[in-house]
């Protein structure tokens, strides 16, 4: 672990992506501390420049706080990341290890099934089904799960298929141990480096899709979010810029940062590739 | 004045090596048209040395001392550009593996001709391009010339590696384990070759092997390198024959030579029986022309209790697919796999987890057949726990094992990256006697390890196997080791097995030509190892 720490350290980007995050974090689980009360309460006059009346980022056109707005924004868009990821990784994991470990018509069936969902544009997937189920914070996750799951299954196939030949895995059907303990127990802790780092990339797409789902005007129309706060912001731009200048950078950092902490995990997870070789690993 | 000289070198490792010195005072020295071998085990520095040479040095490893000579001129004082120069015309370098050693995408003739190209004489090149191809022997240069690499064969890539090396006619040449990727019958092909050329043209090869049937086959004189130190150097058939370091004598006793004298064992009924066994892998279809390999195209034969069968072969002779299919890792087509006259072919997956525990194998590179997130405990372990053995039982029985292969019993709790190929092969093999196992398929169990790990394995596999009776199939490509293990050998040859008998008798009366081909292409046959 400490070994693990020291070469995921050596990324600058990264540990600066890793403050971030947890700065984001931070807001989102002191959110209701920070700003009790629901955003969607007025707080002040409308169209306050920042720093007035108390409201450190300004206000919108119906006077409420735009701090507010982004701390709580900051849960919501945390949480679709981070479930819609987990969902989205569920899928995929277990079509590509299918498709991997098993190969033939198998591995035909899944994969053309998997391009199927990759020949449509996700964007327009995604809106397509929010549009359908009525927009609510469980169908925005699932669009965004349904429209990222492929590059997963992928990821993972192609792991499987290279492991599946290894010999440690013939050793250990020779052994005689059952399919799903081989697959479980011995190609997918094999296959997670990739997973992970792809899954931290996962999340930041998520969170962009889902801001842009909310601009649209296809978020929950209950929940307040930094897609929502920009989409507000978008026709008084001229006259409140922070309206949607603030949400925007809090986008910016948290992609930011978790495109970052990926690119450090992948650092870390591959040392071989991360470093010019030097000795076996 | 020698064509080469090195002095005192010294090259350092990046800190946390387990050396400080990847080389250290290596003073060597090349007369033209000598052929001196570097011998030493992986890690001994032998490879380094010659980078050294070339200055094709990683810029981790930078030389911190000493003096490198050619014809006079100091190599290190030597801007980049003037050493440039010198590379590929007076001297040159043939790699390991001539599968990746070639630009895939330019044709054989224009990578040859490119060497001229680089030092100016591309006026040259056209016609210098046939002759070299003909002089490595290579049939029709021409055809050869406009070829890329993937339509030639190793041992023709090697060819092609040679010619270019060759082609400014370089004073000194360094061969890094040349044959070391190539089958046996090849290697002696390229063995004869560069000692020819060699001869012809006065050129001073600088060897570097890891097999002494090799140096006794090609060397002049001898330097034995050990943890990036010479130990010991002098004319080959002084060194071979009468070692005087103790590294060196226990290298050479190491090397597996001529049939054991082993006692005559009355072979038990046959536990193993395979009759008309077939593979064919195809590939393409759909779009483009079916392709169709056969792996193993018709193997028989008996393998009784007690018995070790070598089944003995170069490259895609189909040995390993043989291996494989018998624990169905492959599933053949055709054919009868009678386990103690119960045909195993047909069964289903489950069907066959019984004789999972009797039919055990040990496979060939020890970095890739340990689970390297699995503590060393655990995969021992694990085969009696998915036979129902209670974990308590098993682990005690893979501490108890640990301790036949001659490992600590600390090793437990360790994980496999932590052991070196030859103590990872302990662990594979004590993974698989875990299961108490009747028949052990061994895949090339030692194919990838040094000399002396090799016999260490070699003797340790031999007493397990007198001590729990169990009878092997032992796939090597290797015929001195099949030699010294096997009480049977069966020698195969584009799938099919073309001759089988006791291992004195093949080795003695070989029967089959292409047996009679493998025999001869032995290294170093005109060497007998001294005993210790």
């Amino acid at each position: 672990m400490s070994d693990f720490w020291r070469r995921y350290r050596r990324n600058k980007g990264a540990v600066v992506g890793l403050a971030g995050l947890l700065l984001v974090l931070l807001v989102a689980a002191t959110a209701p501390l920070l700003f009790p009360g629901s955003p969607w309460d007025m707080a002040g006059a409308p169209f306050m420049p920042p720093g007035e009346m108390g409201m450190l980022l300004g206000s919108d056109s119906l006077g409420r706080d735009v701090a507010a707005g982004i701390a709580h924004g900051a849960r919501i868009s945390l949480m679709v990341g981070a479930v819609s990821t987990v969902a989205a990784l569920s899928v995929g994991v277990t079509l590509g290890a299918v498709a991997g470990y098993c190969g033939g018509l198998v591995d035909d069936l899944v994969m053309r099934f998997t391009e199927f969902f990759q020949t449509i544009p996700s964007f327009v997937l995604a809106i397509l089904l929010v549009a359908i189920f009525t927009p609510s914070i469980t169908s925005v996750v699932a669009a965004i799960a349904i429209v990222s799951w492929p590059p997963v299954a992928r990821v993972v196939r192609a792991e499987f298929l290279s492991l599946r030949g290894r010999e440690f895995v013939q050793a250990a059907e020779v052994l005689g141990k059952s399919r799903l303990s081989i697959v479980l127990g011995d190609i997918l802790p094999n296959a997670l480096s990739p997973i992970i780092v792809l899954a931290s990339l996962m999340v930041a797409t998520a969170i962009l899709l889902e801001s842009a789902l909310s601009f649209l005007g296809l978020g929950d129309p209950n929940l307040m979010t930094w897609g929502f706060l920009i989409g507000s912001g978008r026709s008084v731009i001229r006259i409140a810029w922070w309206m949607s200048v603030f949400p925007g950078l809090a986008i910016f950092v948290t992609v930011l940062s978790l495109n970052l902490v990926g690119e450090g995990l992948s650092d870390a997870l591959n040392p071989r590739l991360a470093r010019q070789r030097g000795g076996e690993a | 004045m020698s064509l080469l000289r090195i002095d005192d070198l010294t090259v350092a490792l990046p800190p946390g090596a387990d050396r400080a010195h990847a080389v250290e005072g290596v003073s060597l020295h090349l007369d033209a048209g000598e052929i001196l071998c570097v011998v030493g085990e992986s890690g001994s520095g032998k490879s380094i040395t010659a980078n050294a040479v070339m200055g094709l040095l990683p810029k981790a490893l930078p030389v911190r001392s000493g003096r490198l000579e050619l014809l006079g001129q100091d190599l290190r004082g030597l801007s980049a550009e003037a050493l440039r120069k010198l590379r590929g015309d007076r001297m040159a370098m043939i790699f390991q593996e001539p599968m990746t050693a070639l630009n895939p995408l330019m044709r054989v003739g224009d990578q040859i001709a490119e060497v001229f190209a680089v030092h100016g004489q591309a006026g040259r090149a056209l016609a210098r391009v046939l002759e070299l191809l003909e002089a490595v022997r290579l049939p029709d240069p021409a055809a050869i010339a406009r070829s890329h690499p993937f339509r030639l064969s190793g041992g023709q890539r090697q060819r092609v590696m040679i010619a270019m090396a060759l082609a400014l006619e370089p004073a000194l040449l360094i061969a890094d384990e040349p044959t070391t990727a190539l089958d046996v019958t090849t290697q002696m092909q390229i063995l004869r070759l560069i000692r020819e050329i060699q001869s012809r043209r006065g050129t001073g090869v600088l060897f570097i092997t890891h097999d002494f049937g090799v140096v006794a086959e090609i060397a002049d004189r001898v330097a034995v390198m050990q943890h990036g130190r010479i130990v010991e150097q002098g004319p080959a058939a002084q060194l071979l024959n009468a070692p005087v370091h103790p590294y060196t004598r226990a290298l050479i006793a190491a090397v597996p030579h001529g049939p054991a004298a082993r006692p005559e064992r009355a072979a038990g009924p046959d536990i193993l029986q395979v009759r008309g066994l077939r593979k064919t892998y195809s590939r393409g279809g759909f779009f483009s022309r079916r392709v169709v390999v056969p792996a193993v195209a018709s193997a028989d034969f008996t393998l009784g209790r007690g018995e070790t069968l070598g089944v003995v072969g170069e490259s895609g002779s189909g040995k390993s697919t043989l291996a494989r299919c018998i624990v169905k890792l492959v599933v053949p087509e055709a054919g009868e796999i009678r386990f103690e006259g119960n045909d195993l072919r047909p069964l289903s997956r489950a069907a066959w987890k019984p004789y999972r525990a009797r039919v055990q194998m040990i496979f060939q590179d020890p970095y890739a057949s340990l689970n390297p997130r699995r503590l060393v405990g655990e995969a021992i372990a694990e085969g009696p726990i998915t036979h129902g053995v209670p974990r308590q039982e098993a682990l005690l029985r893979a501490r108890e094992l640990l301790a036949l292969v001659q490992l600590d019993p600390s090793a437990m709790r360790r994980y496999p990256h932590e052991f070196s190929g030859g103590q990872r092969q302990r662990i594979g093999i004590a993974r698989a006697l875990a299961m108490r196992p009747d028949l052990l398929i061994a895949d090339e169990p030692v194919s990838a390890l040094d000399v002396s790990v090799q016999a260490q394995v070699l003797a340790l596999l031999a007493d397990i196997r007198a001590r729990f009776g169990l009878s092997m199939l032992f796939i090597t490509h290797d015929l001195r080791v099949a030699a010294q293990i096997c009480d049977r050998v069966a020698v195969m040859q584009r799938g099919r097995i073309v001759e089988m008998g006791p291992t004195a008798q093949v080795f003695a009366a070989p029967a089959h030509a292409y047996t009679r081909e493998l025999l001869a292409s032995i290294p170093g046959q005109g060497w007998t190892p001294p005993l210790r």
